[in-house]
């Protein structure tokens, strides 16, 4: 089968040193490929790269079997990175952008991105200056912006980093339906294993700018040679050391204080 | 004091009957100027971007040269230009000196330092990562340049009024290169220089206060925009 998004041995370099080495790397279509690896491991990047919005010094980028072109691979792929980045306006001028950029007029632009505002629970929020949304929900319009375009490859850069954990979790657990019902690829940068176990069907590690390895996504996780840089944290032993003693239920405080009260 | 209140009664007079000397110079300077600051716009935008935006050799140079710019004196511009359209000069055959072309030609040069420098502060104030995200989204280089020079309109709209700014109180260039010929190139700066040497200080003072008068309608307008164009607080 065709690969969708090819790498053929590309290399960035910068200032005569290889910060992305990366032999070969399919992505196939309706795949969720994860990228893992520490800080400056070089997965940004790769994400860059893969979307030609960095240009490799050496090595070729094949869409559908063929030399990528960038204005093809433009329209085929869209971005998210890890802050939402609206502009001035409404949440449904923001939502209609990428639209905007493939000649689409605002009207019909905010109509076409308007039921991926509902899929992912912001229709209400429509008519709010995109500005004035809490990360999360601005994380949402970012999705929704990236998916009205009918990517046929999302690219995800760390989208969930900024975000409280129980908005995380429900917004992982929401793009993942949305890959599923929708047949999107995704390349996802994370630094968040647990990330990569709910949306990735492989992972790809790297670690200085190379990659170590790229399989099943629960073969990478499970391998222990490969746990120092997936994110198996020590602090993840230290919480399960200290769930292991004996428990007790915490003395609880009163009710939140009500919003009236805190903002009185 | 005593003069000072009977140029101060003058000038108000001719304003309010709307002296046609007065009112000729009056529009004259506006199109000199306005027109200045378009031609600054024009070519300083693009190189603001480039500032900003543009990793190339010279760069820094670039930078400091139009810092330098900014408090370039008019007369040294009123100067060169003239020397440039002067009968022998490089440009002498097109028989420019003594227009209001070379009018502005000559505030488009005063300007152009403040546009650039301060269209380049605009523009890097914009989130580098958000032009990354519009070309992420498909944008060409061309549009996204567009839209991050959007999000920085109203800083941009600052350049521009500063630009005006400049070109409209200058005095030096606008009597070399315009020769301050009535009905012709006397501008609001030059018409005031001249009333004041021979004496009519209620002209002079009537000159002023169009010009106070036009930076404070210019003023007014930068700060209602800025204060239309920032969002409410929840």
């Amino acid at each position: 089968m065709t690969a969708l998004l090819e790498l053929r041995g590309v290399v960035v370099r910068a200032r005569d040193c290889a910060i992305l080495d990366v032999p070969g790397l399919t992505l196939h279509t309706g795949e969720t490929l994860a990228v893992l690896g520490p800080n400056g491991a070089g997965k940004s990047t790769l994400l860059r790269v893969a979307g030609l919005l960095l240009r490799p010094d050496t090595g070729q980028l094949l869409l559908d079997g063929q030399p990528a072109r960038e204005d093809a691979l433009r329209r085929a792929t869209a971005a998210v990175l890890q802050r939402p980045l609206l502009r001035r306006g409404t949440v449904a001028d923001n939502a209609g952008l990428g639209l905007r950029f493939r000649g689409v007029g605002r009207r019909e632009a905010q109509r076409r991105a308007a039921p991926w505002l509902d899929r992912l629970g912001i229709a209400h929020l429509a008519g709010r200056p995109g500005r004035l949304l809490s990360v999360g929900e601005g994380q949402r319009v970012s999705l929704a912006r990236a998916l009205a375009t009918a990517p046929r490859l999302l690219l995800l850069d760390e989208p969930f980093a900024a975000l409280d954990e129980p908005t995380r979790g429900q917004l992982v657990l929401d793009l993942r339906e949305l890959l599923a019902d929708h047949q999107v690829a995704a390349l996802l940068v994370t630094h968040d294993r647990r990330e990569a176990a709910a949306l990735a069907q492989r992972t790809a590690v790297l670690d200085q700018g190379r990659l170590l390895a790229v399989g099943p996504t629960e073969h990478v996780l499970a391998d222990p040679t490969l746990s120092p840089l997936v994110g198996a944290s020590l602090l993840d032993a230290e919480l399960a050391r200290r769930l292991a003693a004996p428990q007790q239920h915490p003395a609880r405080c009163k009710t939140p204080l009500s919003c009236e009260r805190i903002h009185r | 004091m005593e003069l000072l209140r009977e140029a101060i009664g003058s000038a108000v007079r001719l304003l309010t009957h709307g002296d046609p000397y007065t009112l000729e110079v009056l529009l004259l300077s506006l199109r000199v100027s306005l027109s200045a600051t378009v031609c600054a716009l024009v070519v300083g935008l693009p190189l603001g971007m480039a500032i900003a935006f543009g990793r190339f050799p010279g760069r820094r140079l670039l930078l400091a040269l139009v810092n330098t710019g900014m408090g370039m004196p008019p007369v040294v511009v009123g100067l060169v230009v003239t020397i440039l359209l002067w009968r022998s000069g490089p440009l002498g055959a097109l028989g420019l000196l003594y227009t209001p072309t070379a009018m502005t030609l000559a505030q488009a040069v005063i300007a152009l330092p403040l546009v650039v420098a301060l269209s380049a502060a605009a523009l890097g104030q914009v989130d580098e990562e958000f032009r990354l995200q519009l070309r992420g989204l498909g944008a060409s280089r061309l549009r996204s340049l567009w839209e991050v020079a959007r999000e920085a309109r109203l800083p941009l709209l600052a350049a521009a009024m500063a630009g005006f700014g400049a070109a409209i109180s200058e005095a030096g260039a606008a009597l070399m290169v315009g020769g301050n010929l009535r009905g012709q190139t006397r501008v609001l700066t030059t018409a005031a220089v001249l009333e004041t040497s021979k004496g009519n200080f209620d002209l002079a003072l009537a000159f002023g206060v169009v010009l106070l008068g036009l930076t404070f309608v210019v003023s007014l307008a930068l700060t209602l925009v800025q204060l239309h164009g920032r969002p409410t607080s929840r």
